[in-house]
């Protein structure tokens, strides 16, 4: 049914378009019916793009290969997950996929605080609507999933590297951050053309931001560890401008969640909020365009196209307007509140902005420079990974030593002999840890000796912070150690499931540290029975198979592995040549130390036809810290989403004391 | 495709009818302006959110010294100052409301 199809996009994009001209005559002339009209169209462009999906959907289940994409994004033998993940392995489908979000996301915060913030979401509507038109007029006049092709008799198939399980989740988590922020922006947008300019909007939001950053920020370290087992190249993180274009949102968006913390409580820093929440939603246009314009040359890039043009001509009305609407309210935004002292919260969570920004933008120099110098002087020249690891290095040390900071300064002023006193024992520990790792030989990389000093500074002031606080509750009255514990959390969950995501970050540095600087390689090309060593390691080759999966040939090396005199049983490494795809992947043997966080990494690099095979093993010390950073960040996004009643209740009573609706 | 058309038609007429609900239900509303809040209104909302940012502010510092994370030194030097600033948003609060309560009649 692709009329069906075509025929619901027709009516998504005369919705959101209704919903842009009705909602801001309504919001400027103060019409009561014509507003909630909008705000209709809104709602009604979900249901619309629904529809279109759950087309989409069914032909890639029935494989009706006369839907052009279809037919060009997988196969027969494609195994139906990855069948399914095929609508956001194109281009068309993937942009279906923002518009989906995006309205759904829309139509919930409409419906949400249309009560409690009525007077802004009647300028919310508009902006969230403009956003969905231009996505939506580009599936039906640009990219639409929905043309049709006399049927072949079986498809192209998909990327090999694209038929993974971390694929079915690494792209939606990304454009669920991706979309996500764009509701932030429109309430930061709707609050400045609205001239309401309290709070709401920063409450509207706040779980929405929080929301789609844990998304971005899981679905970045999904997509990490599928690199590490997929693409077989021994690595995690290729500073690839499509990762960059992820990891770009991510810090304006971190740095967003920080600044408004000093808004909410000095009621400073409104115009740079502002313009963090533009940026972080400039980031993510730019990033869904880097992904799928095909404007660089990236394992990511699987498609060229011609949506470049709309998406950066789009990314420039929605930067100039946006900065003018910034610069029409910069009266209204201007704070009568000054930074107190350069030793604070607030000035520490200063320093952290400026330097996750700085961060941000030398990575986003990295990755326009190519684009830049190809279109100067017709030659591409690509920042490489020193260029990167400098700035990460520069900017992410210190960002990493403010985490421990941050949270123990007063706000307002703190004295020099409070600091000295306060920063006296988790100093000890680090110093201390950075002493007995030096005698351990950790001195071999200064970068690293210096992240695992910092983290254990880090590790120091969380476990300090919750062990003063549940000291804290159970003499206010709490019963036992444990409600104390969870008294102290419940009450401020922001607060206290930050100190987890803290820890999260504390986690992957250890494990990027230890896993890029104190890592080891080997390489050796072996005939069976021939053995190499790496590190206490040793490898024999015993055997080479092969065996016929449903859509593809596996050709697997098999290895004895022995670590001093302890047999550690084999690892599998090899090929698989894809027959439909007509192309050949790496699928690299991995054997994880559950203790110690270590991986062996073994890559087949070239098997020739007599059966000798080329290897090349790494030996990656702490890894799996980096995986286990997830699941903690996964737990303090949580704890900080999770609904706070006495908040709300506080909400409520602040709303209907001046006539507003006590309801969220 | 008949079947694809009746679809998309149905779809089409639903979607209007869902977008023209509020004039169909009021077709000749008493008022049909936007209900929004008033100078008076507003400012109290910001005399609130001062008075929850003022309050906030104290009961964090009052317990960061319990914990420990300020300082006896900074607690004195700052809690004067906070609760200066609870009694000014209080008070204010007091004189709005003194001068009639906003809001009433609305719904």
């Amino acid at each position: 049914m692709p009329e069906l199809g075509r025929a619901a996009l027709l009516v998504t994009l005369g919705l959101s378009a209704y919903a842009v001209i009705a909602g801001a005559y309504a919001a400027h002339l103060g019409r009561r019916r014509l507003a909630r009209s909008a705000q209709n169209a809104l709602v009604a462009s979900f249901v619309s793009t629904a529809v279109a999906a759950a087309v989409l959907v069914a032909a890639l289940l029935r494989n009706d290969f006369s839907f052009e994409y279809v037919a060009r994004t997988t196969s027969r033998a494609l195994p139906t997950p990855y069948t399914l993940s095929a609508f956001w392995g194109g281009q068309e489908g993937s942009l279906l996929l923002w518009l989906l979000i995006l309205t759904g996301f829309g139509a919930a915060a409409v419906s949400i605080n249309r009560a409690w913030a009525r007077d802004l979401i009647v300028w919310v509507v508009p902006v969230l609507a403009a956003v969905s038109t231009f996505f939506a007029f580009l599936l039906v006049a640009v990219a639409s999933p929905f043309v049709t092709q006399a049927a072949p008799a079986d498809g192209a198939g998909m990327t090999p590297s694209l038929q993974n399980p971390y694929m079915l989740a690494h792209p939606p988590l990304l454009y669920l951050g991706y979309v996500g922020l764009t509701v932030p922006f429109a309430f930061a947008m709707g609050a400045l053309l609205s001239g309401k300019l309290d709070e709401r909007w920063l409450i509207a939001t706040r779980r929405w931001t929080l929301f789609a950053w844990a998304a971005l920020g899981i679905g970045q370290l999904i997509g990490s560890h599928w690199a590490y087992v997929e693409v077989g190249w021994g690595g995690y993180y290729a500073w690839d401008p499509v990762e960059n274009a992820a990891l770009m949102p991510w810090l304006a968006a971190t740095a967003f969640l920080h600044s408004v913390m000093i808004q909410e409580k000095r009621g400073m820093l409104k115009i740079w909020n502002v313009l963090l929440v533009v940026l972080a939603f400039s980031l993510a246009l730019f990033g869904t365009f880097l992904t799928r314009s095909g404007v660089v040359n990236s394992i990511h890039s699987f498609t060229q196209s011609s949506i470049g043009p709309w998406f950066l001509g789009f990314i420039a009305v929605v930067v100039a307007v946006s900065l003018g609407v910034v610069l029409w309210r910069l009266p209204q935004l201007r704070s009568p509140t000054k930074l107190e002292s350069a030793i604070s919260r607030e000035a520490a969570f200063l320093y952290n902005n400026l330097l996750l920004l700085a961060l941000c933008l030398a990575i986003l120099w990295g990755v326009v420079y190519p684009m830049l110098s190809e279109a100067v002087r017709g030659e591409a020249v690509v920042l490489g990974r020193s260029y990167y690891d400098f700035f990460l290095r520069a900017f992410g040390l210190p960002l990493l030593l403010l985490m421990g900071i941050g949270p123990l300064i007063a706000w307002r002023r703190a004295s020099l002999k409070s600091l000295a006193t306060t920063f006296r024992w988790p100093t000890v520990v680090a110093l201390s840890t950075g002493a007995v790792l030096l005698l351990l030989g950790a001195g071999s990389s200064i970068p690293g000796l210096v992240a695992y000093t910092f983290s254990a500074f880090v590790l120091a002031t969380i476990v300090m912070e919750f062990a003063r606080g549940t000291r804290a509750r159970k003499a206010l009255g709490a019963s036992s150690w444990p409600s104390a514990f969870t008294s102290l959390v419940s009450r401020n969950r922001r607060r206290y499931g930050g100190y987890v995501v803290h820890a999260a970050i504390v986690l992957f540095a250890i494990g990027v540290a230890g896993s890029s600087a104190f890592d080891s390689v080997a390489e050796a090309k072996l005939a069976r029975g021939q053995s190499m060593r790496i590190g206490d390691y040793t490898l024999v080759y015993r055997s080479l198979s092969e065996r016929q999966a449903p859509n593809a040939t596996e050709i697997r090396a098999t290895l004895g592995v022995r670590r001093g005199d302890r047999d550690l049983g084999t690892l599998e490494a090899g090929k698989n040549a894809y027959t439909i795809e007509q192309q050949v992947s790496n699928e690299v043997g991995i054997r994880s130390d559950k203790l110690t966080g270590e991986d062996l990494f073994v890559i087949a690099e070239q098997i020739d036809p007599n059966g000798t095979v080329y290897f090349r093993v790494f030996v990656k010390p702490l890894v799996n810290l980096i995986w286990l950073a997830g699941l903690v960040f996964l737990l303090g996004s949580v704890i900080t989403l999770w609904p706070d009643r006495r908040e709300q209740r506080r909400l409520v009573a602040r709303a209907s004391t001046v006539g507003l609706p006590a309801t969220r | 495709m008949t079947l694809a058309l009746v679809l998309a038609a149905a779809l089409a007429v639903a979607c209007v009818v869902v977008v023209a609900l509020p004039f169909l239900r009021e077709p000749e509303p008493e008022s049909d302006s936007l209900d929004d809040l008033d100078a008076d209104e507003r400012r109290r909302l910001e005399l609130l959110e001062a008075r929850d940012r003022a309050l906030a502010a104290l009961r964090e510092l009052e317990f960061d010294h319990r914990t420990g994370t300020v300082s006896d030194e900074d607690y004195r030097s700052q809690v004067g100052a906070l609760r200066r600033d609870v009694a000014s948003t209080l008070q204010a609060l007091e004189r709005d409301s003194g001068e009639g309560r906003p809001g009433d009649g609305r719904n």
